[in-house]
């Protein structure tokens, strides 16, 4: 029986700091986190002791494979909605809390739009009229370099990695045709005869092995570290980083209630008797986000051929009747998971019949409409620099300048919810009891990571709370204990740690 | 496809005359949306980048993850 998918989405901002002097984005990135947390809240660090980002979840580490680095000198906090908020490399991240459905995920990766934008606001602030700084939520800066919007589901340790692997590529490769943020041209050498004017997606073309640990340099399609985040003995959490960031809500909630149902049925085994398995991942990856016309066929390791539509198609008729037997609980709520059965089926249908119908639906469609629009009015070439300014445009997050707010698309989740989730953590995960303790008692919390909470109440040693169970620490669980306790004491002589 | 379309004909979730009504639907909504869009692509220079060669070439980003 397949475990609850708690899911989550990490996304890595793209910083531009227009200032005299200084625009090192690793200094801007920090300078606009500390912006916004000494705006909204205390500073809490990140505890690092767990963290094993170089594990290899095929269990073993590759020689030439280089583990990434941990960097414990930049900024690096914990808000009171459960998320982590910091500066990974060179972008400011953020890491939605632990969400128990696609439409929980949708709310807090909002709400972490909105949190950049205040971030700007109060950056914006310090300066004065001295500079800015501009996030973009996009996932290129068109020559050739890329950073990371990855989402992380939990598995059940006994389901074999390999199987994993070998069943979860063709959905990774095929679900591009709706998760796209699109793209104008390429930036790489994509292989003989691809030369596009459009890309459905931002990210295929970084994609250069079927599977592996890196994630900067040979990205693999299939990401195996192995770094759970919870009692390891039970379960994996599995990493994905073959996803563009998205602006379109419904993209985003496609891409990860689909793919949680699709690793459902892999950890019930009822993907290994049908024949998906891509002949030429990499090479697919390509061929389907250089596709517009949905319609190249690409090789199955079985000799079969079939278009990434198709192949989506094959894997909703394995849902539904997977939805029809076992049910979609481990999904999320019922209006959650059924939404997204009723949904995907919808978009498969309208791209198959005219995928510029979802312009008001997915990120690829709504850019390419808009850009093709641009050019032809203007009687100017896609290719030309006003059209790829207009593409980064597009992920702007600032309301006067965002291309994507002004296109009018779809919306699943209502602002005033995105605002509260802005502070208030998931109700039905362990993010409630890290979200609400922050809340109540930050002055006495100097660490949090995913599994645990470090309290120092001046006195005694620093006092680690653990919480290995992502399914425990919700508001059923501790509401009543933390009601309770006027103190973070009287929290941790209650909890006996 | 054939294949596919037949199994979608033994285990249907919708009428044949909900989704035809869906796709008069979507060409109606594809009428709505061209006119905002004439409507949009009327006032967007007035948010576009002034100098998008500058622009582009200014946007430059160290890998991540």
């Amino acid at each position: 029986m397949a475990v609850p998918k708690i899911c989550g989405i990490e996304t890595e901002f793209g910083i531009q700091a227009i200032a005299p002097g200084e625009q090192n984005p690793v200094t801007a990135s920090s300078l606009l986190i500390n912006a916004y947390v000494n705006h909204a809240q205390r500073k809490v660090d990140w505890d690092f002791v767990d963290e094993t980002p170089g594990n290899d979840a095929r269990g073993f580490a590759e020689e030439s494979a280089s583990p990434p680095e941990v960097e414990t000198h930049l900024v690096n906090t914990v808000l009171t909605n459960g998320a982590r908020f910091y500066v990974d490399h060179a972008h400011p991240e953020y890491s939605s809390p632990e969400c128990t459905s696609a439409r929980e995920v949708l709310l807090y990766d909002k709400a972490g739009e909105e949190i950049l934008r205040r971030s700007m606001r109060a950056a914006e602030a310090l300066y004065g009229d001295q500079g800015r700084i501009v996030v973009y939520k996009n996932n290129s800066d068109r020559k050739g370099n890329s950073y990371g919007c990855h989402e992380n589901y939990l598995m059940d340790r006994q389901v074999p990695f390999s199987r994993v692997v070998k069943n979860i590529t063709t959905h990774f490769v095929t679900r591009q045709i709706y998760t796209g943020a699109g793209k104008v041209g390429h930036e790489t050498r994509l292989g003989e005869g691809m030369d596009p004017e459009f890309q459905l997606t931002q990210r295929a073309e970084f994609f250069e092995e079927e599977v592996g640990l890196e994630t900067t340099l040979k990205r693999p399609i299939v990401n195996t570290r192995d770094e759970p985040h919870c009692d390891a003995q039970k379960y994996r959490r599995l990493h994905v980083i073959v996803g563009d960031a998205n602006l379109s809500e419904v993209a985003t909630f496609l891409k990860v209630g689909v793919t949680a149902a699709v690793l459902a049925m892999i950890e019930d085994d009822w993907l290994s008797k049908t024949d998906v398995s891509l002949a030429h991942p990499v090479k697919a990856i390509r061929q389907v986000s250089c596709d517009l016309t949905l319609s190249e066929p690409l090789d199955l390791a079985s000799g079969r051929k079939a278009t990434a539509l198709e192949l989506q198609w094959e894997l909703f008729e394995l849902a539904r009747k997977y939805q029809l037997e076992r049910g979609l609980a481990c999904i999320g709520d019922e209006d959650s998971s059924n939404e997204v059965m009723v949904r995907w089926e919808r978009v498969l249908e309208t791209l198959e019949r005219d995928p510029m119908e979802l312009a008001n639906q997915l990120d690829w469609v709504a850019k390419y409409r808009l850009l093709t629009a641009y050019a032809e009015r203007h009687g100017i070439p896609l290719s030309s620099d006003r059209i790829a300014a207009m593409d980064l445009q597009y992920h702007d997050l600032r309301p006067a300048k965002s291309l994507y707010q002004r296109l009018g698309m779809e919306r699943l989740v209502e602002e005033e919810q995105v605002i509260a989730a802005i502070d208030e953590p998931p109700h039905d995960t362990r993010a409630y009891f890290r979200g609400r303790c922050l809340k109540l008692w930050s002055s006495s919390i100097t660490a949090a990571n995913w599994d645990s909470l470090v309290f120092d109440l001046g006195t005694d040693p620093l006092r680690r709370v653990p919480m290995m169970d992502p399914l425990r620490g919700t508001a059923a669980h501790v509401d009543k204990l933390l009601e309770g306790c006027s103190s973070p004491a009287e929290l941790l002589e209650r909890l006996g740690s | 496809m054939a294949e596919r379309e037949l199994k979608k004909r033994s285990a249907p979730s919708r009428t044949d005359t909900e989704v035809e009504e869906e796709a008069a639907q979507g060409t109606q909504k594809a009428d709505a949306l061209k006119a905002e869009m004439d409507e949009l692509l009327d006032e967007i220079d007035e948010v576009l980048e002034d100098n998008a060669e500058e622009f582009v070439r200014n946007y430059v980003q160290k890998g991540g993850e």
